[in-house]
């Protein structure tokens, strides 16, 4: 038998318009109904803003957030650890309402994301921690200079033990570090 | 734990830059710092599911799926196939593929879109499917238009699809564009030209097949894509005679 081996699709950006395809009511499209709208009573929300290299809010983002469950487990069944996620149009801001999954024995609470945009020619993985948890048994942030770390870690706030803030550096001072994974 | 088998790991000379300084946009969003490998993890290597409860069987027919009652969206109509496989050419059955695009005239049906060419009341221009088990996927669509953007003074895109496809792990994710064959807007786009390799650019290219084609209804493309591979099914090709 004849086993060749391909290489991967070449990335393109998702382009301005990414929301017709992956979120259509959010752009105006009617139909058909939106895929990772969020289905669980949310616990925690993660807001803030992707800024490019010239401190502009990127308005035109669209996030994928995909997470372990409260037992800490990736399920494979269904979509419910699957959102998407938009910034505002006129504003930039982006909001993330879930439930706050669990660590586990190498891992500390994450949320990964994986982020498109226009001027993005590769969806960016990237991962939010929260500022309030001990990030010491964390496997993935020893790869991570030490420095960097903190660019992936969200601030809680501080009258709001469910509310954080995590803004997403695309390039320049406080860069958010990106996975080759 | 027990994590499923690894990733290929995945070439990135193969795939655009982040900065690719001709697309303009690309030079205040890309990042600076190379990417940080790290270890794959049970995140990477799960992913959503979707199943035939999602999404709906019209959701694949564009033609339709936004029109009236017995209306159909204005412009070539065409039959779009192909299937979805990984690296070592295995279907991967079973996944979400979401395209969106212009309508015949090259305009989106969205509110930052403003291009002078006119919204098609019949056409919204988002479909998505599931893969069946040979990977084989099929939507009915038009052909949209090429249409002008601000990158330069005189920018045109190539007619494309956008496509975004899951596969079975968040790591395999990924989004591109589908291009006509023949299309000469191809070669002047620097978003396809942000490809460094002409075969890896060759490789979006939708065919004309004809023989798939439905006479006196639809004109047929295929364009096949190709997700990442799991490590421990890499079956090395072997040189002849050994
Ligand atoms: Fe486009």
């Amino acid at each position: 038998m004849n086993v060749f081996k391909l290489k991967e699709t070449p990335s393109q950006t998702a382009g301005p318009y990414v929301h017709i395809g992956l979120m259509p009511q959010y752009c105006g499209v009617a139909t058909p109904p939106q895929l990772g709208a969020g289905s669980c009573p949310p616990e925690v929300e993660i807001t803030g803003t992707v800024w490019d290299g010239d401190g502009v809010p990127v308005r035109d983002v669209l996030i994928e957030c995909w997470q372990a469950n409260a037992a800490g487990d990736f399920s494979d069944g269904g979509h419910a650890q699957w959102q998407r996620i938009a910034s505002d149009f006129d504003t930039g801001v982006w909001r993330l309402q879930t439930v706050k999954p669990a660590a586990t024995t190498d891992t500390a609470p994450h949320v990964l994301l994986w982020i498109v945009a226009r001027g993005i020619n590769m969806g960016l993985h990237t991962r939010v921690y929260f500022g309030d948890d001990d990030h010491a048994c964390d496997a993935t942030l020893t790869h991570v200079p030490q420095e960097r770390r903190s660019t992936l870690i969200a601030r809680p706030s501080s009258h709001d033990p469910n509310l954080y803030h995590f803004d997403i550096r695309l390039q320049g001072d406080g860069e958010t570090v990106f996975f080759d994974v | 734990m027990t994590l499923p088998p690894h990733l290929n790991r995945r070439d990135l000379d193969w795939h655009p830059p982040a900065l690719a300084p001709a697309y303009k946009t690309t030079r205040a969003r890309s990042p600076q710092h190379p990417l940080v490998y790290i270890p794959q993890t049970a995140g990477d290597l799960s992913g959503p599911t979707f199943g035939h409860g999602d999404i709906s069987s019209t959701d694949a027919d564009l033609l339709t799926n936004f029109a009236a009652p017995g209306q159909s969206a204005i412009g070539q109509r065409i039959l779009l196939t192909g299937r979805v496989l990984d690296e070592d050419g295995r279907p991967v059955p079973n996944t979400l593929v979401e395209i969106w695009q212009a309508n015949a005239g090259g305009r989106y049906r969205h509110k930052n879109d403003s291009y002078l060419a006119p919204l098609d009341d019949n056409f919204g221009g988002c479909g998505r499917m599931l893969s069946a088990a040979d990977g084989r996927y099929a939507f009915k669509t038009i052909l949209p238009a090429p249409y002008p953007w601000p990158n330069g003074p005189n920018s045109w895109r190539p007619a494309h699809i956008h496509f975004s496809v899951f596969g079975h792990a968040f790591a395999q994710r990924l989004i591109t564009q589908c291009y006509f064959e023949g299309d000469p807007l191809i070669g002047h786009c620097p978003i396809a030209k942000a490809i460094p390799s002409s075969d890896a650019v060759d490789r979006l290219i939708a065919r004309l097949d004809l023989d798939g084609s439905s006479p006196f209804d639809m004109l047929a493309y295929t364009f096949d894509i190709v997700l990442r591979g799991r490590q421990a099914t890499v079956f090395e090709n072997r040189k002849e005679g050994t």
